[in-house]
């Protein structure tokens, strides 16, 4: 790649600064590496096409406005099979066009991120308001058997980090990873810590260790089941293909074996790490009688919530998970075995709560609704809190 | 006997032949003039991308020994220009079908030529879509039989060279599969051009398209190739026509314009000199 060398102290701007949550995002991504930017105008996350529009070419990278998300998704595609990172971001109305090469993606096992500062739907929905609808897309969107990843921040500062975790899960596992916004966390104004450059963890996805040669597999996983990646132009001559296809990269349209295997592998390089993947936050659990499970915009009133019932006696804790797919399962069940009944508050209509649901068992889940402007006030938790305690 | 190798074997891959097209179909042709094109410039098949969607001719890019990506339906101009602008060092070429490019990739070609991207796009038109048995699409010319079409087309066909020079081709031309010398300097040109340059292959589908509309055979096909092409250089691409008795090919347009690529590079130049 052409690039035009630049001082490191350009890229990253460490330091406390004052941002939105979508120019953090922005920021996360360049720090991390991120130098190729694909996507289309769309409310609540333009501002971070239009960040990485001003940034990109001060640092040798490259922006582009596509003329869909379709095209977007593709593009991001094409820019990290020549071994860039690239990245798109986008609401709704563009997550759902996106879902068509999200599903290339993985089956291509090509790292890249994908940010969704989500707003109400459905359909065009309301633009400028926030919710947590599309958390179900994520999972299923796409058509076929799979398995993802997808984060959610609940606040500025987890914009930038967890937007650099999602590029390192990205290149660690070969895949498409989430970043799961939604409209307050994006347009939202806070402090954020920007750490040294050196202080950033930077995964690179694995090379290939072999030279190029006629018998080259580009879809030969290691033990760990993702498979080293050549880049396009470094001599390797390999093919990708949206079929189904063998470790040669060819074409398996009527094998039962290869569909099995390539599919089993893909769902697998995930569940078999999921130790290594999720991460969830614990607040006052230890002795909890009572647990909020939130995430997110949602996960602030929670935890304003669990203080509160705290202040008046009650054994209150919150869970908030950081990944959301794969589900923190575990840890919910675990929860779950401890407390009388879970709470959970969700901008939509029962989502994640069917997630909590399942892992609870028998331990009864209290769902809490909210459509709309306004997310949840602490108030409203804490009685349905209260209410388990009575 | 010693087994002579097929002077173009470098250009293919030779794990994957034979392979998938029917007999008599067109895409065999035009594999063979992108190959000799290749040839011909000495290009470093280690920095050539070909992508191609999905359909039969969408399966070329399986068969050239290149690196190569086979993309969803209508997406290879987006996943190529996402490979073109994060190494413009890259010689990324499209070659897929007149279905996948102008139906349901219609607007990332609209949208590519008007960029003025660096790439060359080659469609295969067979007026059909073959892979899924004979159904009509946005090429099918008019009054034509295809499964979907039992009781005659009746929707117009785009002029694929009028929309390409519409939307901003720095060069677009049109030939048959019968005019091999003509579309191999073509492709020539093509790789060699700064932007965004389209060639339009009219390619025969005896199987299906020629099955049902009264020309059965490759042979019958090339006929009609042969006696209603006519060259008409740098005539108006709006009055270039395909129908039943004139096929009208050429270069249609060859025009210097700078590319996307040329105007990136810039402006990244400007902009790290500024700060």
């Amino acid at each position: 790649m052409t690039t035009i060398s630049v001082e490191k102290s350009r890229v990253v701007r460490s330091g406390r600064r004052f941002m939105s949550g979508d120019i953090a995002c922005a920021e996360g991504a360049l720090a991390v590496g991120c130098r190729f930017f694909a996507g289309y105008p769309i409310t609540p996350a333009t501002e971070i096409a239009e960040h990485m529009a001003r940034r990109l070419p001060e640092i040798g990278g490259v922006y582009i406005q596509m003329e869909d998300e379709i095209a977007s998704m593709a593009a991001v595609i094409g820019a990290s099979y020549v071994g860039v990172k690239a990245m798109t971001a986008t609401s709704g109305p563009g997550f759902s066009l996106m879902m068509e090469n999200i599903g290339l993606a993985l089956m291509t096992e090509t790292p890249c991120v994908i940010v969704n500062v989500m707003r109400g739907g459905p359909s065009t929905g309301q633009p400028t308001m926030p919710g947590q609808q599309d958390v179900m897309q994520a999972r299923w969107g796409s058509h076929g058997d799979y398995e993802i990843i997808a984060l959610a921040p609940s606040s500025v500062q987890e914009m930038f980090d967890l937007t650099v975790e999602a590029f390192n899960l990205a290149e660690t596992y070969r895949v498409p990873v989430f970043v799961l916004a939604d409209e307050i966390v994006g347009h939202m104004w806070e402090r954020v810590t920007i750490p040294e450059t050196e202080s950033i963890k930077i995964v690179n996805r694995k090379k290939p260790r072999v030279p190029p040669s006629n018998e080259f597999a580009p879809f030969k996983p290691d033990q760990d089941l993702v498979p080293p990646m050549a880049v396009f132009g470094d001599g390797y001559r390999f093919h990708a293909t949206g079929l189904t296809h063998d470790e040669r990269g060819y074409p398996r349209t009527e094998s039962a074996e290869a569909q099995t295997r390539l599919v089993q592998r893909l769902c697998n390089k995930i569940r078999k790490n999921v130790e290594k993947i999720i991460r969830v936050e614990n607040i006052m659990l230890e002795d909890a009688e009572v647990a909020v499970v939130a995430y997110g915009i949602a996960a602030r009133a929670a935890l304003s919530a669990v203080r509160k019932a705290r202040a008046t006696g009650i054994k209150a804790g919150l869970l908030r998970p950081v990944t959301l797919w794969p589900f923190p399962e575990e840890q919910v069940a675990q929860v779950a075995r401890r407390v009388k009944a879970i709470v959970v508050p969700e901008m939509n209509c029962g989502q994640i709560v069917r997630e909590v649901e399942r892992a609870a068992k028998e331990t009864s889940v209290i769902f809490l609704s909210k459509l709309g402007e306004e997310p949840h006030k602490p108030d409203e938790i804490l009685d349905a809190i209260r209410g388990v305690e009575k | 006997m010693e087994e002579l190798p097929h002077p173009y074997e470098k250009f293919l891959r030779k794990d994957r032949i034979p392979h998938i097209w029917c007999e008599g179909c067109g895409n065999g042709i035009i594999l063979n003039c992108f190959a000799r094109a290749l040839d011909e410039l000495s290009v470093d098949l280690n920095k050539v991308v070909v992508v191609s969607g999905i359909g039969c001719i969408g399966r070329v890019s399986g068969y050239t020994n290149t690196d190569s990506f086979h993309t969803t339906h209508g997406r290879p101009i987006a996943f190529a220009t996402g490979v073109k602008l994060a190494n413009p060092e890259l010689k990324v070429v499209v070659i897929s079908g007149d279905g996948d490019l102008f139906a349901i990739g219609g607007n990332h070609f609209i949208h590519a030529a008007r960029r003025n991207l660096d790439i060359p796009v080659i469609c295969a038109n067979n007026f059909i879509y073959g892979m899924t048995g004979g159904q009509s699409g946005s090429t099918t010319p008019l009054d034509t039989w295809t499964t979907t079409t039992p009781y005659g087309n009746i929707e117009q066909a785009f002029n694929l060279v009028h929309l390409a020079a519409a939307c901003g081709a720095v060069y677009a031309a049109r030939w048959t599969t019968l005019h091999t010398c003509w579309l191999t300097e073509s492709i020539k040109k093509a790789l060699q051009k700064e932007g965004f340059s389209f060639i339009e292959v009219v390619s025969q589908c005896p199987e299906i398209f020629g099955r049902y509309n009264k020309m059965e055979t490759s042979l019958k096909m090339m006929q009609w190739f042969k006696d209603a092409s006519e060259v008409q250089h740098f005539s108006d691409p709006a009055k270039a026509e395909i129908t039943p008795h004139h096929i009208v090919v050429g270069e249609f347009v060859d025009i210097e314009k700078p590319s996307y690529g040329r105007l990136l590079r810039e402006m990244k130049a400007r902009v790290v000199e500024k700060k």
